[in-house]
Parts: C-alpha cells; sequence; structure tokens
C-alpha cells in the first residue's frame, strides 16, 4: 500500500512537473511547428510506452489480486452459493484469458509496427474467414455459457417443492423487520392503511398474524432449513442483499417479492472459520432509499434448529405484544385517573 | 430528394433548405454558374452578413455549432469530474473534515464534512451530466454536427434552423441542471436512474422536492434538443450525400453517427414518456407508479401503480442508451485508427454489421438491469440470452481494431493513442458485462461497486476516450490549429493510468459485497479491511483530474496559439480534408467534390502516397478488381 502510494506521489510530481513547466513549454511551442508529424523516435518511444504500461497494468492487477484477492467473494454459506461462485469462477477465467491475450496483442501490435519513415503499411481490408473464426468461436463459446448461466438461475430461483420455513423482511426508511409466520407457517395479511401506533408492519387482526413473530436488530435462521424470504417495503424501493448467501431481491412498494434460499454455515462455525468472534452475516440495503440508506442493516444469526427453537420461544407473538401494550396503556389510563380524582 | 442526389445537381433545392447559403443574384461568368449559386468565391462579401451574434451565438452553421456543443460539453465534464473529486475524498476518508469544501459547498458540508443527503446529489448530478450532457449531449452534438456535412459531401446540415435550436435546447437545459444545484433543498437526489418512489415523494428526500422537479423540466428540454439533433443528421445522411458516396463509401463515423440517431429518435420518447408520468405522479396525484406507501406518518391515496412499470421505461431508453454514448466513440476510433495505421478499416461491412446488430440487439436487453427487481424469472432468462449475444458483435469489433493495427505504419499521434486507449477499456470492460449479463451472477453483483466498474470503463472511460481521440484528430479542422502533441502524449499516459487506478480496484470492492451509492463503508464491520482500496482510488482519481489541467491548457492555448494546420493534416482520405483550412460557410469554395471511392484506401499497393482522397477517380486496374 505505502509503495502504492509513493507510486502515485511520484506519478503526481511528474505531473506537477509537466504543468510547471508549462512557461517553458509555451515558449517551445511557438517554435515547435511539427504537431502534425509523429518522429520516428516519437513513434518508437510510444511504442514501448505501450509495452511498459502492459507490464505495469499486468502487474497492478496481479498485485491487487495478491492484496485483496482473499477478501472477494466470502465463502458462500447458502446452499445454492457454491453453483453461483463455480459459474463466477468459470466465466472469470474465461474472460481473464481473452482480457489477457486480446491486451497482449494489441500491446504486441502497437510495439511491433510503431510508424518509421520509408516503411509502408499492408493493404489488408477484409478476410471473410478471419471474420468467420471470431464470430464462430464466441458465439459457440458464449452459446455454452448462456446454457450453464440458465440452468444456475432455474436452479436458484425455482429450488424445489422442498416446505421451507416463511419469513417476511419489511422495509423502510431506514431499517428492517423480520417477521416470522410462527406455528401455522402462514404470514398474517396486511394493509398499509392499518400502519400505526403499535402496527409498524401493517397487520390485519385476526388469528392468522396473532402467532407471528416481530423482530428487529437481528433475525436467526436454521442451518440446513430451506427459508422462503417475502420482501415488503413501505415507502421506496429497498433491496434485501446478503452477500454472504448470495442472496438479493428489491422490496418494491405495492408488490410482493420473494427469495428462497437454505443456509448451510452457522454463524459459530463461520466465526471459526474466519477466526474472528465479532463475525455476522449481514442484511444490507443495496438500492438507493434515501440520506442513511449507507447505513440499514440487521445481522443474521445461523444456528442449529434446537437454537432456533429456544430463541423463538423467548420472542413475543404479536398478539402478545398486543396485550402487553393495551394493559399498559389500561395501567397509564388507570393511573392518569386516579392522579385526577386526588385532586 | 433520392439518397443519391448530388447538391451540386439542385442548387435550388440546397438554398432553400440551407439558411447559411444566400444565393447570390448577380450572375458569373463561369462555366458552372448554377453550382456557384451556392458557393463562395466571395468570403468577403459575406463577413458582413454575419454579425457576432448570428456568427458566435444564434448561428446556423454546422461547424460553429459543433464548437458550441464541445465548449459547453467540456465546461459540463469540468464540473462533473470535480463533483466525482469531493465524493471520492468522503469515500477515502469518511468523516473527515476537509476545510476547503465548506466555503464551496456551504450548509452542504458542514465543517467541512460532506453532508449525506449531499452526498447522494453529487453522485446523482455526476451521473446525470456525464452520461447525457457529456456523453451524449457533447459527443454526438460536437462530432455528429462537425462531421456529417464535411464527410458526406453537404454544405451544412438539412435544417440548419433546427439545428440551432437543438443547441440551445440543450445548453438551456444545462443551465437548468447547474441551477438545480445551487438551491435550498439541494438538487435530485435519487441517483441519476430516478427510480420512484424515492424521486417522486419530497417525504422521502429532501433533493426529490425542487431539485427533482428541475431535474425533469432539464431532461425534458435535453430530449427535445437530442430528438432535433437527431432528426437532423438522420435526414441529413439519408439526403444529402455528394454525388458518387454511396451508403458503403461512408466513412464509419458516419455509420455510427446515423445508427446512434436512430436509437435516439426510439428511444429517448420513451423516456420523456417515463418523465411525463412521473411528474403526473409528482404533481396531479396519478398512480403510475406508487402505490400502497406510507411515508411521512401517512398513508398516501396513490393506489395501483408499480415501480417496475418505470423501470422498464427507464431502461428501455436506459440501455439503448449505452450504445448511444459508445457508437459515436466507436465510429470515431475506427476512423482514427485507419488513418494512424496506414491501414484500411479491417472488416468495413463486418464493422457496419456488427454496429447494425449491436444497435438492434440493444433495444431487447433493457431487461437486464431488472433481474432482481421482482421481475418474472422466466422473462429474467431471455434477457440473459438477448444480452449475451451482445458479446458477438463486440467482439468483432474489438478483434477488427486490432487486425487494422497488425502490419500497420502506426504513427502515434494524441488521438491515436486514446482511440488504442478506446479499445483497451472496451475489453475490459466489455467482458465482465458477460458476468453482470448472467442472471445468475447478478444476483450477488447488482447494484456493488462490480457494476460501477464495468460501466465506468465500458462506457465511462471509453466513450470519453472516443471523444478525447476525436478532439485530438479533428481539432485542426474545427480550429484549423494542431494541438500540441508532448502535452497530448502527457495527457494521454497520466489520464489512461489514473482511468484504470480508479475503476479496476472497484471490482475488488464489488466482489466484497460492497453497494454502490454508499455515503461510506464503515458502518459494516465486514468491509473494514477494504478501506485502503478506496484510498488508491481516491488519489488515482484525483491524479486523473489533475492531468485534465494539461489538456484544458492545450486546448486553449492551441485555440489561439496551436501550430497553424495544413489543409490535411493527417494525410487522410475522407472528404472533410478537402475544404479550406478557414470556415466557410457551405464549406467547400466551388463545387462539392464528387466521390468515386470507400474512405479507405490506406498504403494502397501501386500508389505513390499512402493515402488516395475519396475523390480520386478509380483506375482502370482497381475497376478491373471490383473496387467499388
Amino acid at each position: 500500500m505505502t509503495f502504492l502510494i509513493l507510486a502515485v506521489i511520484v506519478l503526481f510530481v511528474l505531473a506537477g512537473i509537466r504543468v510547471m513547466s508549462i512557461a517553458a513549454l509555451s515558449a517551445e511551442l511557438r517554435n515547435n511547428r511539427k504537431d502534425d508529424i509523429i518522429t520516428d523516435a516519437e513513434n518508437r518511444n510510444q511504442g514501448n510506452l505501450w509495452v511498459v504500461f502492459l507490464i505495469a497494468f499486468f502487474g497492478f492487477c496481479a498485485w491487487q489480486l495478491y492484496a485483496y484477492g482473499d477478501k472477494i467473494l466470502p465463502e458462500a454459506a447458502s446452499a445454492h452459493g457454491p453453483a453461483i461462485d463455480n459459474l463466477f469462477y468459470t466465466t472469470l477465467a474465461l474472460i481473464t484469458v481473452v482480457f489477457i491475450l486480446t491486451h497482449i496483442v494489441l500491446v504486441f501490435q502497437a510495439y511491433k509496427h510503431a510508424g518509421k519513415t520509408g516503411k509502408r503499411a499492408t493493404y489488408f481490408a477484409h478476410s471473410n474467414k478471419l471474420e468467420l473464426i471470431w464470430t464462430v468461436i464466441p458465439a459457440v463459446v458464449l452459446t455454452g455459457l448462456i446454457a450453464y448461466g440458465l440452468t444456475v438461475w432455474n436452479d436458484v430461483i425455482y429450488p424445489g417443492d422442498k416446505q421451507a420455513t416463511v419469513i417476511e423482511l419489511y422495509s423502510k426508511q431506514f431499517d428492517w423487520t423480520a417477521r416470522y409466520a410462527g406455528k401455522d407457517n402462514t404470514l398474517g395479511r396486511s394493509d398499509f392503511r392499518t400502519i400505526g401506533e403499535g402496527n409498524d408492519l401493517g397487520l390485519i387482526e385476526d388469528s392468522k398474524s396473532d402467532d407471528d413473530i416481530i423482530v428487529k436488530g437481528e433475525f436467526h435462521l436454521v442451518k440446513g432449513e430451506p427459508v422462503q424470504f417475502k420482501f415488503r417495503s413501505r415507502d421506496v424501493i429497498h433491496s434485501a442483499y446478503m452477500p454472504h448467501f448470495r442472496a438479493q431481491m428489491n422490496c418494491v412498494p405495492g408488490m410482493e417479492t420473494m427469495f428462497e434460499f437454505t443456509p448451510t454455515i452457522t454463524t459459530a462455525e463461520m466465526r471459526e472459520k474466519l477466526n474472528n468472534p465479532e463475525f455476522n452475516y449481514v442484511l444490507l440495503c443495496n438500492k438507493i432509499c434515501g440520506a442513511a440508506h449507507y447505513n440499514m442493516q440487521m445481522d443474521i444469526i445461523v444456528e442449529s434448529k434446537e437454537d432456533n427453537l429456544k430463541w423463538l420461544a423467548e420472542q413475543k407473538t404479536w398478539a402478545q405484544t398486543k396485550a402487553a401494550a393495551t394493559q399498559t396503556a389500561a395501567t397509564n389510563q388507570e393511573s392518569t385517573a386516579t392522579a385526577t380524582l386526588d385532586k | 430528394m433520392s439518397a443519391m442526389d448530388s447538391n451540386n445537381t439542385h442548387p435550388e433545392h440546397d438554398v432553400q433548405i440551407l439558411p447559411g447559403v444566400h444565393q447570390h443574384e448577380h450572375a458569373h461568368a463561369h462555366a458552372h454558374a448554377h453550382a456557384h449559386a451556392h458557393a463562395h468565391d466571395h468570403d468577403d462579401e459575406h463577413e458582413h452578413h454575419d454579425t457576432f451574434i448570428t456568427k458566435y451565438i444564434f448561428t446556423q452553421d454546422h461547424k460553429m455549432i459543433a464548437k458550441q456543443f464541445l465548449m459547453t460539453a467540456i465546461f459540463m465534464a469540468v464540473i462533473a469530474m470535480l463533483m466525482s473529486i469531493v465524493f471520492r475524498l468522503q469515500l477515502a476518508w469518511p468523516g473527515k473534515s476537509f476545510p476547503i469544501l465548506e466555503p464551496i459547498l456551504g450548509k452542504w458540508a458542514p465543517g467541512g464534512v460532506l453532508n449525506p443527503d449531499f452526498y447522494l446529489a453529487l453522485v446523482t448530478i455526476h451521473g446525470t451530466i456525464m452520461v447525457f450532457f457529456v456523453l451524449t449531449g457533447g459527443l454526438s452534438g460536437t462530432f455528429s454536427n462537425l462531421l456529417i456535412p464535411l464527410q458526406i459531401g453537404a454544405r451544412d446540415m438539412a435544417s440548419g434552423f433546427l439545428n440551432m435550436l437543438s443547441f440551445w435546447f440543450f445548453a438551456a437545459s444545462s443551465v437548468i441542471m447547474l441551477f438545480s444545484v445551487t438551491i435550498e433543498s439541494g438538487p435530485a437526489s435519487g441517483g441519476w436512474t430516478i427510480y420512484p418512489p424515492l424521486s417522486a415523494l419530497e417525504q422521502a428526500m429532501p433533493g426529490s422536492g425542487l431539485g427533482m422537479t428541475l431535474w425533469l423540466i432539464s431532461m425534458t428540454l435535453f430530449i427535445v434538443s437530442s430528438l432535433l439533433g437527431s432528426l437532423n443528421y438522420i435526414v441529413t445522411i439519408i439526403n444529402l450525400r455528394t454525388k458518387g458516396m454511396s451508403m458503403t463509401r461512408l466513412p464509419l463515423t458516419i455509420w455510427a453517427f446515423l445508427v446512434t440517431a436512430i436509437l435516439g429518435v426510439l428511444s429517448f420518447p420513451v423516456l420523456f414518456a417515463a418523465a411525463l408520468l412521473l411528474i403526473f405522479d409528482r404533481s396531479f396525484g396519478t398512480s403510475f407508479y406508487l402505490s400502497d406507501i406510507y411515508i411521512g406518518g401517512q398513508a398516501l391515496e396513490h393506489n395501483g401503480g408499480s415501480p417496475i412499470l418505470y423501470e422498464h421505461l427507464f431502461w428501455f431508453l436506459g440501455h439503448p442508451e449505452v450504445y448511444i454514448v459508445l457508437l459515436p466513440a466507436l465510429g470515431i476510433t475506427s476512423e482514427v485508427i485507419a488513418t494512424n495505421a496506414r491501414k484500411p478499416i479491417f472488416g468495413y461491412r463486418a464493422m457496419i454489421a456488427s454496429i447494425l446488430g449491436i444497435a438492434f440487439l440493444s433495444f431487447i436487453v433493457w431487461g437486464h438491469h431488472m433481474f432482481i427487481t421482482g421481475m418474472n424469472p422466466f422473462l429474467g432468462s431471455v434477457f440473459v440470452f438477448t444480452t449475451l449475444l451482445i458479446a458477438i458483435p463486440s467482439a468483432v469489433k474489438a478483434f477488427n481494431y486490432i487486425t487494422t493495427l497488425w502490419k500497420g505504419n502506426i504513427q502515434f499521434t494524441p488521438g491515436m493513442l486514446f482511440a488504442i486507449g478506446l479499445v483497451s477499456f472496451f475489453i475490459t470492460g466489455g467482458v465482465t458485462g458477460l458476468i453482470l449479463g448472467d442472471s445468475a451472477l447478478d444476483i450477488n453483483l447488482h447494484d456493488t461497486y462490480f457494476v460501477v466498474a464495468h460501466f465506468h470503463l465500458v462506457m465511462g472511460s471509453a466513450a470519453i476516450f472516443g471523444m478525447f481521440a476525436g478532439v485530438y484528430h479533428w481539432f485542426p479542422k474545427m480550429f484549423g490549429r494542431v494541438m500540441n502533441k508532448k502535452l497530448g502524449f502527457a495527457h494521454f499516459w497520466l489520464t489512461f493510468a489514473g482511468a484504470y487506478g480508479v475503476f479496476f480496484p472497484m471490482h475488488f470492492l464489488g466482489l466484497a459485497g460492497v453497494p454502490r451509492r454508499y455515503y461510506s463503508n464503515t458502518e459494516f464491520p465486514i468491509f473494514n479491511d477494504l478501506v485502503d482500496i478506496n484510498v488508491l482510488v481516491t488519489w488515482f482519481a484525483i491524479l486523473a483530474a489533475v492531468s485534465q489541467i494539461i489538456f484544458l491548457f492545450n486546448f486553449f492555448f492551441s485555440v489561439f496559439r496551436g501550430q497553424k494546420s495544413s489543409q490535411n493534416p493527417w494525410k487522410s482520405n475522407t472528404l472533410e480534408w478537402t475544404t479550406p483550412v478557414e470556415h466557410i460557410h457551405g464549406n467547400w469554395p466551388g463545387e462539392i467534390p464528387e466521390v468515386h471511392r470507400w474512405a479507405y484506401d490506406y498504403s494502397k499497393p501501386d500508389r505513390e502516397e499512402d493515402f488516395v482522397l475519396q475523390t480520386t477517380p478509380l483506375t482502370e486496374k482497381e475497376i478491373a478488381e471490383g473496387a467499388h
């Protein structure tokens, strides 16, 4: 890093010298009347500079891969994650080869065929054979890539009919709320017009919503159990992004969206793997939604079935929350009444 | 007028549609008297027809309009670039105080720390200006205007008046866009794509109030400008080509401008529709995009709309827009590379076919911006298919550029360096399109810095390099002088290194899961060890920005003091280099030259010179060999 900052500073100084020598240059400019002719020496220099560039550029790419390679694509913690990662690395390998080869060929032309007085270019206007080659080869490769990509896409988006736990992720400026379907595994219905004090999610009162469990700050998933997320938004578009699970879906006001996956590594296991006891999976917002967009997050805990049941048992259902609220309100009212009477 | 009509066989018609050209009443004793009716042996006589206002301000001359577009674009680009430096400072050193910011930004940077609302405003306006005002208006406006009449052999655009209107609508929209930055509640801040409901509701963010209204007004004027320009370009190219200039003899620049204009005419009206419906939702209580919203403590009346509709409409323009930005740059590159490699462009017809192929496909790929919006996954599959197909014509173009260099006699003019730089960006940025176009991979990378890296390389840097290549190459045509080559070399290498230094590391941020449009990444422990990438990127951004001082100095110095250009400084084949160095109305003093060959006979065997002007008749031998 220090090396790079130094390199940048050196480049700066070079730029600075350039700019400062403008006065000197401008005097030269008036005498230098050959701006439309590139001399042989200049052509040679520029041809060589392309080689220098290529080496520096590839070096830069390699250095970044070395410095940041272990931070990209954190280990996938969902069942479908490795399939996406494999597709990614396959595509990456392919495009890296194309990227390197074409750049070598491109820069080699610049180096080899730099202009020289008296030299003459070869008149070579077209070749059906070459054109055919570089139309057909990409077409074939792409066909394979499309087929591979769509297979993965279908597997991820249509995960099969295994019964999944339903969890709602509800977004608003600027936080997330998770709602578990409770014992009936059915989320109670909602209507945005009922949003109000004590009813942040706009739930409709009925037996289906009474056993729903609403949590903030963090939500818990079970390792190895498929979970189907249903996303809603109260105000603007948000996007539920869970990078470790290779999962993302927009939350759109006025409609419900869905995404399903199966977590495969518990938080504890991941902490051990990363040797980082502070580590947490995270849900973040990935669609610009306003000033605090950069800090709209919720922690995700993946745990065993037993731990999960224990945790769920500690949470209040919506019916319990309402009852508690009514009681508090009643107590308040009573005490107010008493206070009035005392007067 | 039929496609093959030459100008000089119908002078009456020309005069009617070319306001810049006045018919002389007095007779000329000349063999081609009718041609002289609109030709100008008497330039001096015209000088006093032009006041300062008609020559420099409300001009109808395409060459002057091109310069007006270029100057406006340069000004806008400098503003947008400075904006990017301000938000890059925040990203590299979040929360750090930069005392210089407070006097400039006032309440938006209290204590020299950028405010989060204004961060989003800067990102939004940076994107809007760069995409629309610099790379659409600036790039097409400058080079289509300058080159279409000159390269096809026309005295001016089909309608000089519409052309003038096109610029002034552009200027007005630029002024409004810049003005919106200065208002109390701040400019539009919902990202350059302005997705509702964020952009529709003032309660959602301060920038969605008056700032958004001004944005919409500005963009409406911009669309008018773009449509007037595009219609003019299309009509001019179809109707006003000189004798002998068949479609397959057109330089690739003109092909690119033509297809770009067609894309614009077909897609900008859809953006206009999207903007209009948004205006309705914002101001007149309709519900095209809004439904079931509770914001600011109340449930809104809007019912039944869908933000997804907006996304469809927006990206129906938005994706062709990428090619509206890129195709002119590729056209310029074709011309600059062929001229300076001293070789015919390789695969001329394949290049035309690939332009047409890209243009066609660009209309049926917009859904790849919406894989994870809740759009039907099957529809997503269709868009994956069409999107990845674009790689085929793109690959053909890249390989053809490289083959054009092969066994050339490459003259590394600054324009040529930028053109080769474009090819490099086009490849580096293009290949990651195969990742983002794949819906399964987009799940994880959508809206991350990977996307920012991808489009800044393939459409941002590539298109801006195309623009630079064009400026250096046609500067002699615009100002009669040549830009300093040494400053050009320095400008190229520093900018090239700067751009790669800024955008390449962003791939790593994106793969680590860092979302775009985040005011800072410090709220997430998982991004803690990525902070130094942002520092690196910002230093390179500053380097690239400082390098533009070299360009600006060179540009303005050369306008007044540069070396005087010869008529054909790059020894090029195309028609614009047969006009006099000094600009005159109607471009050619005598008859418009007739064209006898394609634009790319560089280093033709049996010729002494390594270029053959398009006006040179074919020899018997060439005809026998099947030349056209």
